[in-house]
């Protein structure tokens, strides 16, 4: 196995039940370093959930989910208990996250949303900070807009903070959930753009929880449907997307194709 | 009058000094009234819940009379501020309770993802944002505790009321004294209201900025 090939994430039959429904029923799942998933799939199917359970947002019931080879949760005697502390603190390190409603700090400026976390948790100078931020939020296009406070961007600049803020703790792992969902349709693209930027990097990995189906197809090297708390078909996009095996995955597609795929 | 006035900066410093301890308290009691594990949340709600059901005039015979016999022996300016800190810093938690349940939850998501400790998620994301909207009522309880202060006359401090109280039974004058002290308090509360409303005014909307 060569070292791109090396597993970075894990789930390996894990089930989560809300009180109503059940989120995962018996999830096995794996990523490798640098690999670049689509996860698609109707609402409520458990994909955002498997994001927020790397992000350590959410919880499981049992199996086992491994980041760069440690537990994040452990499965004994059925139960599953995760690490906490410090050790979850570190292992948290390698994963950042992208929200669909963005959850930037409304009292901090696109610069200081971007050098919070890697002032007070990474220990740098404020300097040395806020010259990566700004090597950041050049890169996603937004060198004017460093000293402006959330409330006076759109939403697809917004969003691009968002991405800068995440990989300003220069995550493995960068999570991606429906990022496009809450924008208006003529800033979807900006926002793509910076996510087909970071794709060129080897090493990300990126997970992407999206309902465009177009980006899915040329961004990821694999395609993903969850369904009802399982993964029903995984494969290269030309498979999941053009050619799917399984029926589910079909009507899925073909809802998709007739009308809505613009996204919700 | 010259001692009225005397006994008016006991009043107002027993006020400042009580509300600082007051924000103090509700700070730690909200904060402890959230953690994660419930060995600290039953206590807390307890302390809370004990402390407003409780007058606060019995809460200052007990600091200043029944703390003596557990070896605690506070002069009675210093046990009438620890009183009203306590008392109010109750109510203090629930503002501040009030304005951190405002706070979005995503908010919350975001400085997990971000990997920053509960400390730093309280004291640069969460507080910035919950403080601003909850200083009217902060300064509603501000005025509140200001009218309380005879209470501490209760516990021999000499403040306003007491004072005045004193000039009394000396000359058997009540009303110019007892009058003057209405009107000081009445003075000070309305300048105080008009304060707070405009604060209220020039609060900012999205929370204290950090740049």
């Amino acid at each position: 196995m060569t070292a791109s090939e090396q597993t970075i994430a894990k789930f390996e039959n894990v089930h989560k039940t809300f009180p109503t429904i059940k989120v995962f029923d018996g999830i096995n799942f794996s990523v490798s370093r640098g690999e670049k998933v689509a996860i698609i799939g109707p609402s409520g199917s458990g994909k955002s959930t498997l994001l927020r359970v790397l992000m350590t947002l959410e919880d499981v019931d049992s199996g086992n989910v491994v980041i760069d080879d440690q537990y994040l949760w452990r499965q004994h005697n059925g139960r599953s208990t995760r690490i906490e502390g410090r050790e979850l603190r570190e292992l948290r390190k390698n994963v950042g996250m992208v929200f669909q409603h963005f959850h930037l700090f409304p009292h901090m400026t696109a610069l200081r949303n971007v050098t919070e976390a890697p002032v007070q948790v990474l220990k740098l100078s404020k300097a040395e900070a806020q010259e990566r931020a700004r090597e950041l939020l050049h890169m996603v296009g937004l060198d004017d807009k460093v000293d402006q406070y959330p409330a006076e961007l759109s939403g697809g600049q917004k969003q691009r903070v968002a991405i800068a803020r995440a990989l300003a703790m220069q995550p493995k792992i960068m999570l991606f959930d429906e990022v496009t969902s809450a924008l208006d349709p003529e800033l979807v693209e900006e926002v793509l753009n910076v996510m087909r930027t970071l794709a060129k990097e080897n090493d990300l990995t990126m997970l992407i929880v999206t309902h465009q189906m177009y980006f899915a197809g040329e961004i990821a090297d694999r395609i993903s449907f969850f369904d009802n708390g399982l993964i029903v078909e995984e494969g290269p996009p030309s498979e999941i997307l053009y050619n799917p095996t399984e029926e589910r995955t079909q009507a899925f597609l073909k809802s998709f194709t007739q009308g809505n795929n613009t996204g919700t | 009058m010259p001692r009225v006035l005397q006994g008016l900066l006991v009043t107002v410093e027993a006020t400042v000094v009580g509300m600082a301890l007051a924000l103090v308290v509700g700070l730690v009691l909200v904060i402890g009234r959230r953690a994660r594990s419930r060995i600290i949340v039953a206590p807390v709600r307890f302390i809370i819940e004990f402390i407003r059901s409780t007058p606060l005039l019995v809460q200052l015979y007990f600091i200043f009379f029944v703390f003596p016999d557990l070896g605690i022996r506070l002069g009675p300016f210093l046990a009438g501020v620890i009183g009203l800190g306590l008392h109010y810093g109750c109510y203090m938690s629930e503002v501040y309770r009030s304005g951190i349940d405002n706070i979005p939850k995503g908010q919350w998501e975001a400085a997990i993802s971000l990997d920053l400790t509960r400390i730093q998620t309280y004291r640069d994301i969460i507080l910035p944002q919950a403080v601003p909207p909850i200083l009217p009522m902060v300064g509603n309880y501000l005025i509140s505790m200001f009218k309380d202060t005879p209470l501490l006359s209760a516990i021999t401090v000499l403040e306003m009321l007491q004072r005045a109280k004193m000039i009394g039974s000396e000359t058997f004058h009540y009303f110019e004294p007892l009058t003057v002290v209405g009107i000081l308090f009445l003075i000070l509360s309305l300048l105080s209201s008009v304060a707070v409303r405009r604060l209220e005014k020039i609060l900012p909307k999205g929370g204290f900025p950090l740049k």
